[in-house]
């Protein structure tokens, strides 16, 4: 069960129009390491973790990540809601505006629809974890290279802030990692990396 | 929207941030006693700000948790993503992060 709160949460400036940011912006809504893919992997992930502390850092995790999904949605609806016929044009979402016209889609930046094929669901925990730190890395790169990209200095606030909750979440997956390590006893799975050998 | 209700939406959000992030640290700390009784601190102002809220501007969340007045207050725009936080103050960026 989820219970929607009618509020962002974190309050997020866009001050102006600008369809080429929120082009590039949008992969972390429907791209490879964006925040679907980040909540439905945890999320998904959940059900074959085996202890209580597990299941809750995926639950919980998967649940912020959400929200993220949602202010980067909220970026992407005000950076293009005024937008004119030929500001889109010239910001190159023309393309994009022929399929959605200003709709919000499950797209990257080059408008390559999301697919479940970015995640995986391994049902080995160790092997799960391992795969989320490494997610935690990409959008947290990612949202550098979107940093890179902006020239708007309240997008750039949010996209800062969205970065700083990848390495918070990294460093609570690596808890959960050790964790792990410590609950299939540590050097059988560092070393031989599968419970049969 | 107004600015005192801006202002208390604000505050609101800063303290269920502070809730998250306490949360996902206890979930692997679940031992720490100095964290839960930040949380259960936490928790107190946060339902604290979330009444005094919803009383004045309406529910917060659906499905039971809170009550509405006449007529159906839950369809009240603005949602979420409507609300222009564009004349948040910039010193506020470290500002919300930290407790007033
Ligand atoms: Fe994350």
């Amino acid at each position: 069960m989820w219970i929607y709160e009618k509020k962002l949460e974190y309050p997020a400036k866009i001050c102006t129009t600008n369809p080429k940011l929120a082009k590039v912006i949008i992969t972390q809504y429907g791209g490879p390491d964006g925040e679907l893919a980040a909540s439905l992997r945890y999320l998904t992930q959940r059900y074959s973790m085996p202890t209580g502390r597990s299941k809750a850092v995926l639950n919980d995790i998967g649940t912020e990540e959400l929200a993220h999904l949602e202010i980067v949605a909220t970026l992407v609806y005000n950076l293009t809601k005024d937008a004119s016929i030929r500001e889109i044009k010239a910001a190159g979402m023309d393309g994009y505006y022929a399929d959605h016209d200003k709709a919000l889609y499950f797209v990257n930046g080059d408008g390559v629809p999301w697919t479940a094929a970015y995640i995986q669901s391994k049902g080995d925990p160790i092997a799960d974890m391992n795969e989320n730190l490494a997610a935690e890395q990409k959008a947290r790169a990612t949202y550098e290279y979107l940093i890179q990209l902006s020239d708007d200095p309240g997008v750039t606030e949010t996209l800062r802030w969205l970065r700083q909750r990848e390495i918070v979440h990294y460093q609570r997956f690596g808890e959960t990692l050790e964790h792990l390590y410590d609950y299939y006893s540590k050097d059988h799975y560092y070393f031989m990396g599968s419970e049969t050998c | 929207m107004k600015a005192t209700r801006k202002e208390k939406l604000i505050k609101l959000m800063a303290e269920e941030f502070t809730a998250i992030e306490l949360n996902l640290y206890l979930d692997t700390h679940p031992q720490d006693k100095r964290a839960l009784e930040l949380y259960n601190e936490t928790v107190e102002r946060l339902y604290a700000l979330l009444e005094d809220y919803e009383r004045h501007y309406g529910p917060i969340s659906n499905f039971g948790l809170s009550p509405s007045s006449y007529p159906w207050q839950w369809i009240e725009e603005p949602w979420p993503w409507e609300i222009n936080f564009c004349d948040r103050e910039d010193n506020e960026q470290c500002g919300y992060m930290k407790k007033s």
